[in-house]
């Protein structure tokens, strides 16, 4: 049973869903990175419609999707296990650098006490791990007021805002 | 000292907050112990042999005395009445119950201290020289850069889990390492440039461990204002590339030299380029803000050499003797700076007692402004300390225990808590440390033998530095059995070098009961062999390691 939150809400679930790269491309489809690579002008249709997912593994980098980034309207980067933390670079770097605004999705290993560090790095939709309460969660987003460090939601480190 | 605002206070109490709901989960079983372990971790609580270890941070050995007094609560009704400083200038409690450790915590939120990011995947509590702000040869005050440096790495939003934990150490005195930078993942030197600017000459990949290594340099003058955005840079890049499937080649040492340092400069200074002028910049008004928080305390205005100390110099030899150890030159005439040492025979090396923590904060309010530092061998400081009032403070120091004058002296020895206490240990390191206090117990025998560094670990883990000691004993498992190899010529810099070296393994490990005679038997040699004025370590580097091989193992065949 997924438990999906987006925008600080409960979605329970959606239409997005990972396919393997030999399977016929559908509406809401998320694919991986090497397909996109390979068949990238004949999935651009798709792309266009906003209706095409990318699936990135956690070693896999931002700079391989770079600015492309906008053509999809969702990205999942993966947690394989919670204390990899590569991803938290990646999403930052497809927010800051690469001006993805698409939806940018945890999967994986997501657990309620990363939740306020992954979305200040840029995500803003989890897919939290199946035993994961959703009500302690939503209460996660709130963990600290203010923080020290530049980042996606506040790009003003504490020290250009101190009073 | 840096005080904090309603930010930085608000800040940690809400991770308190936090973490007392984590634990609240735990013990409820809404948390599996495996997901359980990186939380705890995070807020420096270990499982032990025995029981959880608490690891409380002192932010580059800064103490004040309402803060050594709250310490010594914890140690009094949390503990069994004693807390350990360890080689990160923190400070450890062994037997906290997990159930208390977040009262603990809101405890000491009270009076601004935490154990926030003590353990873990994550940068660690940075470190620099104990006599920050009071000695003349220093550059300018470190503390600044690394109040700097903590706020920026606390709850750093990307480098909460990165391959493995994160050191940082920051030393500000021209032609010396007084931080042992060169064996951090990331040393910041403090320098001048040719047109008299102040910033960084940055090393990285330093670490001890399974494979130590010097650090590299992999900048020679980074611009004050950028110091920030080039940590973000450097972990940015070990945080992507750094390897994750072994950790014992997790850390950024190895990726450095599996990249060699020029392209791991190269990936640095290409990350780096694009954030530098981002809103990530350091600021003036930041750094003047934090400074302000470290000048000078309204030191009277006195002479060197007061009378009362001439006379109670010459009147008391015991005195005198501290003098020369325990007590170094302050950069404002008639003050001086006193190490305080936890090295007293019968202890394990960075134990002290509730009673002395309490006196220890007595002496600074007494004594030195109210403020004390840690160090990272195991002993604290008061800073500022009057020279009229030395003997008075020597009197009250040494009926309590803090006195022995035995600074940089074989018996001034850094020791890990070792297989009493930790579950990683192959041995014991606390016995052999007794043992060797027992049998070098002659102050007269110590002076002589003049400045030894003698470091202990019980595991590869190297948290008693032992590859850097002159003498260095590390504890190995035989066949279940402990035993203690020993190396010799390692060297952490310090005063009056910046040049670190690894020391080079003697040759077959020993039992315990045989260490004590094997340190006499190299220490021995180095008696008769030595010329004049000789240290330890230059005459090892004269003799070399066959000589000293040869005095303990016999003539080789
Ligand atoms: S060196 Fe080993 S035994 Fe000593 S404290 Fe570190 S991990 Fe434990």
């Amino acid at each position: 049973m997924a438990r999906l939150i987006k925008q600080q809400q409960v979605v329970g679930s959606d239409d997005w869903q990972i396919i393997e790269d030999d399977a016929a491309v559908v509406d809401y489809a998320v694919i991986s990175l090497t397909r996109w690579q390979a068949e990238r002008s004949a999935l651009a249709a798709h792309a266009e419609a906003g209706k095409l997912g990318l699936f990135l593994n956690s070693d896999e980098t931002a700079d391989l999707i770079g600015d492309d980034a906008s053509a999809f309207a969702l990205i999942a980067i993966d947690f394989p296990k919670f204390t990899d933390g590569r991803g938290y670079t990646a999403a930052r770097l497809l927010r800051e650098r690469h001006g993805y605004q698409g939806e940018l999705r945890a999967m994986g290993d997501v657990l309620i006490d990363q939740l306020f560090a992954m979305q200040r790095c840029g995500f803003d939709s989890f897919s939290l791990r199946d035993d994961q309460d959703t009500e302690e969660a939503l209460k996660a987003f709130s963990t600290f007021t203010r923080c020290y460090q530049t980042d996606v939601r506040e790009p003003r480190p504490l020290f250009r805002r101190r009073a | 000292m840096y005080v904090y605002d309603e930010y930085d206070q608000q800040l940690l109490n809400e991770r308190v907050a936090q973490f007392s709901g984590q634990v609240a989960r735990y013990l409820d079983g809404k948390i599996p112990e495996e997901d359980f372990l990186p939380l705890r971790l995070q807020n420096g609580i270990y499982v032990q042999r025995y029981a959880p270890m608490l690891r409380v941070a002192v932010p580059y050995g800064a103490l004040n005395a309402t803060q050594m007094r709250a310490l010594a609560r914890v140690a009094r009704e949390y503990d069994k009445g004693y807390a350990h400083f360890s080689t990160r200038q923190n400070v450890q409690f062994n037997w906290p119950a997990l159930e208390e450790c977040p009262q603990i915590l809101a405890d000491l939120a009270d009076v601004q201290m935490h154990a926030v990011q003590t353990s873990g995947n994550c940068i660690r509590n940075t470190t620099t020289d104990e006599y920050a702000g009071v000695i003349a040869e220093e550059i300018t005050d470190p503390r600044p850069y690394c109040e700097i440096i903590r706020q920026w790495s606390t709850f750093h939003p990307e480098f909460a889990f990165l391959p493995r934990k994160f050191k940082i150490a920051v030393n500000a005195v021209p032609g010396a390492d007084r931080a042992a930078i060169q064996i951090h993942d990331i040393g910041v030197n403090i320098v001048r440039n040719e047109a008299g600017e102040l910033g960084y000459r940055i090393l990285v990949g330093g670490g001890l461990g399974r494979t130590p290594v010097i650090g590299t340099e992999i900048r020679a003058f980074l611009p004050e204002e950028d110091l920030l955005t080039y940590l973000d840079a450097v972990i940015r890049v070990y945080n992507q590339f750094g390897r994750r499937d072994n950790k014992y080649k997790a850390r950024i040492k190895i990726l450095t030299k599996a990249l060699g340092i020029d392209r791991m400069r190269e990936l640095v200074e290409a990350e780096w380029e694009r954030i530098r002028d981002g809103e990530g910049k350091l600021t003036r008004a930041e750094l003047d803000r934090v400074k302000k928080h470290f000048s000078e305390p309204a030191y009277k205005d006195l002479q060197d050499e007061p009378a009362e100390l001439t006379s109670a110099r010459s009147e008391n030899p015991a005195f005198a003797r501290w003098l020369q150890r325990n007590v170094r030159a302050h950069k404002k005439s008639g003050y001086a700076v006193v190490t305080l040492t936890l090295k007293q025979k019968g202890t394990p090396p960075g134990d002290i007692t509730a009673e002395q923590m309490d006196q220890v904060a007595d002496l600074a309010e007494q004594y030195s402004l109210g403020e004390l530092r840690s160090t990272h061998q195991q002993n604290l400081v008061l800073p500022d300390v009057e020279q009229a009032q030395l003997f008075a403070l020597w009197q009250a120091a040494k009926a309590n225990g803090l006195a022995t004058p035995t600074l940089g002296l074989l018996t001034d020895m850094i020791c890990c808590p070792g297989g009493d206490f930790c579950a990683l240990a192959n041995a014991k390191s606390i016995p052999v440390a007794e043992a060797i206090q027992v049998r070098f117990d002659d102050l007269d025998y110590l002076h002589d033998l003049g400045e030894i560094d003698l470091n202990i670990s019980g595991c590869m883990n190297a948290c008693g530095h032992h590859h850097v000691g002159n003498i260095g004993v590390l504890g190995v498992d035989k066949k279940g059995e402990e035993f203690y190899q020993i190396s010799l010529g390692g060297s952490s810099a310090g005063n009056n070098t910046d040049e670190a070296a690894l020391g080079k393994i003697l040759g077959p490990s020993f039992a315990r009961e045989r260490m004590a005679d094997v340190i006499q038997t190299i220490l021995d040699f180095y008696v008769d062999k030595r010329i004049a004025g000789e240290s330890f370590l230059e005459a090892y580097r004269r003799l070399g390691h066959a000589a000293f091989k040869e005095a303990v193992y016999g003539p080789a065949d």
